[in-house]
């Protein structure tokens, strides 16, 4: 009914092989980034802009980030945490450095700083995979918080191992990070973001690189036999993964908690972030995004929830009752669709693309 | 079945009332937004803080509040995570559009990251002998306050007790002290003053970082028990840490008695789990522990009798509990002098860091407030945040926390200019113009 394509003729190449090939998809992103852009802002208060969205859309990015690797390459990853870290000590560094550099630059370059070092750790894939894999990527997990608790360079000196990000301006008056900051800068500023990167990584998946990556992941000795190179499809997904990693816990430290020591990258927060993408959907960029918001946002909302209704019931109560719930959920959500919330989407959409007969 | 949807509905809808009713009486009360932790491994910590926090508002607002103006406040449950710990504050900061006027967020990596936040949106950001230790310098952190005591102070003090059992300060020379510490901001940050003092007084630092959660402590004594062996130990645990410290270190043959915690590793929740084996561990604290005093009379009498207590009355007294009731008194003694200024109005939070920069607890007042005796005497001043105190080194006897008699003062004249420095680093580093009109 909603998706009915009757009258949806792809003329050319071009048209047939767009990024939203349903016009209905087209409407609908669009009309989702009209409503982060335009509603969302006027709207929503301080609390949601800095604490609810702009949480949900740096987890969003760290999600699709292993995405990336773990979802479209098949490398089973537990270094997120470290590569995120790496991304904001290194924007640290850069950005006390270089006074002058801009917050985008800074942020690119700690990107290419983590993209690095994920290729370096992504060299054991050439030889192992599966959870063999899983257990070696952890040495970057655990490698690479040692190194920033270990040597106090990175962290500027600081007695504490914290460091915190000096104010930046973005463009003329406004701040991006510091006291100065404005929660509708920031939501702006990572919003978008999000998106170029979202459609950067739409479309690499789609052209030869991400194609490589899909096809080492389903087969990789096939994939070797037509001609496809393992070294440097393992090594890229490594690289772009880190990349956006990288670049999230940049915006972490940045923009979120403004300061940040080593343990807010701990083994849990690259736990977290998988458990994003197997229950928002392994290789979908969507399913990312239902992730992110299914583990960040959704435990805060549970927690809020009694409050919320009025209901005053002691603090550990609450945070019971969240676990409780929230596991239930995973469970639940784990058994409708083992591939993901992206995956129940892509059931729907078909079933009404099929509508009134859907089979 | 419907019985319990009727009860829900009554629940619910007796909590709509509340709330309403709630709105209509907070215009004039001072409102304080409340983090805590009362589940998770850092739950022992955080249950008997959290008990004697809210106890203590309800015994100021059962006895005609603050010169009158009442306290509010609400919780949120952080489980002593950063990330949580930030969204908490952002979630309770107001309340009807009223902003609170103080946070006190109990975990060293939480008060990094709202000192930005808190003078953003004027909030005093009082972290009692924890979080950032430069921030004393009221010149640099106008907003921030840690007194009674930092953490560099504490370890001063705890040097001066290590070096008395030595037979003097000369007899820490060639001496071997460790700091088994939690690997966190929170663990580290003692670790630039022992250096210091390391250099000063001729002593081998030897450090010993422990993993959240702190469960797995094995090889940490293995090596000090076993290979290092030093004279003295201090920790810097929390929640769980600081009892697998104590079982370890007894099953490892170091003597217990040769181990010092700091505050945060010296409540009843750390030695009782370790059972006997905690018996002569030492720990530091700056108020004594007990409920002889009036104030806890008072609490039982007015919280307690009226059947409103926080929590388990046989908390009321205990190490943590005690650490609370501190909190508060500082707290209520900077609104009433806040209120001298400003007349007896709910204060804002700007108001409320001019009371925090002119509070003088001095012994008579102590005394007044059913605290005689309980810690010495406190005045806080615009430059100087972390105001003057002593430490006491109690010992647990197997069942209690003995206090002893004897209060060591920290070496100021060693911190205070390590706090200048590295408050005037973070000053430059991000753009802050120190206050001049602070003397």
């Amino acid at each position: 009914m909603i998706y009915r394509e009757a009258g949806q003729f792809k003329t050319s190449y071009k048209s047939d092989q767009a990024l939203l090939p349903i016009a209905q998809d087209r409407f609908f992103v669009i009309g989702l980034l009209a409503v982060a852009y335009i509603v969302i802002p006027m709207v929503a208060n301080d609390y949601w802009l800095n604490s609810i969205f702009l949480q949900f859309f740096i987890f969003s990015l760290a999600a699709l980030g292993l995405n990336i690797l773990t979802g479209y390459a098949g490398q089973l990853s537990l270094g997120t945490g470290g590569f995120m870290a790496c991304g904001a000590f290194s924007a640290f560094k850069l950005a006390t450095s270089f006074p002058d550099m801009h917050i985008v630059f800074v942020l690119i370059l700690a990107g290419l700083i983590t993209a690095v070092v994920g290729m370096f750790f992504g060299i054991p894939s050439l030889r192992i995979k599966g959870f063999y894999l899983a257990v070696s990527t952890l040495a970057a997990q655990f490698f690479l918080l040692w190194l920033f608790n270990r040597v106090p360079w990175f962290t500027n000196y600081s007695s504490s191992g914290v460091i915190s990000p000096p104010p930046i301006k973005l463009f003329g008056d406004y701040y991006i990070t510091g006291t100065q900051a404005t929660n509708l800068t920031q939501y702006f500023f990572t919003l978008t973001l999000v998106v170029v990167l979202a459609l950067a990584a739409r479309n690499i998946i789609r052209g030869h690189i991400g194609r490589s990556w899909m096809a080492i992941r389903d087969m990789d000795i096939a994939a070797e036999i037509i001609g496809i190179s393992p070294l440097k499809a393992k090594l890229s997904a490594f690289a772009v993964s880190s990349f956006y990693c990288g670049i999230a816990g940049a915006l972490w430290a940045f923009l979120y908690t403004g300061t940040v020591e080593p343990l807010a990258f701990e083994i849990n927060q690259s736990f977290k972030i998988l458990f994003m993408i197997i229950i928002g959907g392994l290789g979908s960029i969507l399913g990312s995004f239902i992730g992110a918001a299914f583990i960040v946002v959704l435990p805060i909302l549970l927690n809020s929830a009694p409050a919320m209704l009025g209901l005053q019931l002691p603090g550990a109560l609450v945070t019971h009752i969240e676990f409780m719930v929230f596991g239930v959920l995973i469970v639940f959500f784990l058994i409708v669709e083992p591939h993901g919330l992206a995956r129940l989407w892509g059931i729907a959409k078909e079933k009404l693309r099929l509508w009134p007969f859907p089979y | 079945m419907k019985n319990l949807i009727q009860k829900i509905t009554i629940v619910m809808f007796l909590g709509v009332v509340f709330s309403l009713t709630g709105l209509a009486q907070a215009a004039e009360k001072i409102y304080v937004p409340m983090l805590t932790y009362t589940s998770g491994p850092y739950a022992p910590g955080g249950i008997p803080i959290d008990q004697g926090f809210r106890d203590f508002f309800k015994y100021t607002n059962a006895t005609g509040g603050v010169n009158g103006v009442m306290l509010d406040w609400e919780t949120c449950e952080y489980g002593y995570n950063t990330d949580r710990g930030v969204e908490c504050y952002e979630r309770i900061k107001s309340k009807n559009g009223r902003m609170g006027v103080a946070v006190f967020p109990l975990s060293t990596g939480v008060t990094y990251a709202l000192i930005p936040r808190t003078k953003a949106d004027g909030l005093v950001l009082h972290s009692m002998g924890y979080g950032r230790t430069d921030a004393s310098d009221g010149r640099v952190f106008s907003h921030v306050f840690t007194a009674p005591m930092t953490y560099w102070s504490q370890v001063t003090s705890i040097t001066k007790y290590i070096g008395e059992q030595l037979g003097g300060m000369n007899n820490l020379k060639g001496k071997k002290i460790a700091l088994v510490y939690h690997n966190s901001a929170y663990g580290k940050e003692p670790i630039k003053t022992l250096e210091v003092l390391s250099a000063k007084y001729g002593f081998k630092f030897l450090k010993y970082p422990v993993n959240h959660p702190g469960l797995e402590q094995k090889s940490t004594w293995l090596k000090i028990g076993r290979q290092t062996k030093p004279d003295f130990t201090i920790i810097f645990g929390w929640g769980v840490m600081t009892q697998t410290s104590i079982k370890e270190a007894k099953a490892n043959g170091y003597p217990v008695s040769k181990i010092i915690g700091n505050w945060w590793s010296g409540s009843e929740n750390d030695t009782r789990p370790a059972g006997s084996a905690a018996v002569g561990y030492k720990a530091a604290g700056f108020h004594t522990i007990g409920k002889e005093y009036p104030l806890h009379r008072g609490i039982l009498d007015k919280v307690y009798g009226a059947g409103n207590g926080s929590g388990k009355k046989s908390v009321v007294g205990e190490v943590l509990y005690n650490r609370a009731l501190v909190q508060g008194v500082i707290f209520t003694e900077a609104i009433r002098a806040a209120h001298k200024k400003y007349g007896n109005i709910a204060i804002n939070g700007k108001q409320l860091a001019w009371g925090y920069e002119h509070v003088n607890l001095t012994a008579a007042r102590l005394e007044e407030l059913g605290l005689g005796g309980f810690m010495k005497p406190l005045k806080i001043t615009c430059a100087n945040h972390e105001g003057e105190n002593n430490l006491l080194i109690h010992e647990w006897d197997g069942n209690n926390w003995i206090n002893p008699s004897k209060w060591y003062k920290p070496m100021y004249d060693v911190t205070r200019p390590m706090i200048e420095a590295s408050a005037a680093a973070y000053a430059k580093e991000k753009g802050i113009t120190p206050r001049s009109n602070c003397n």
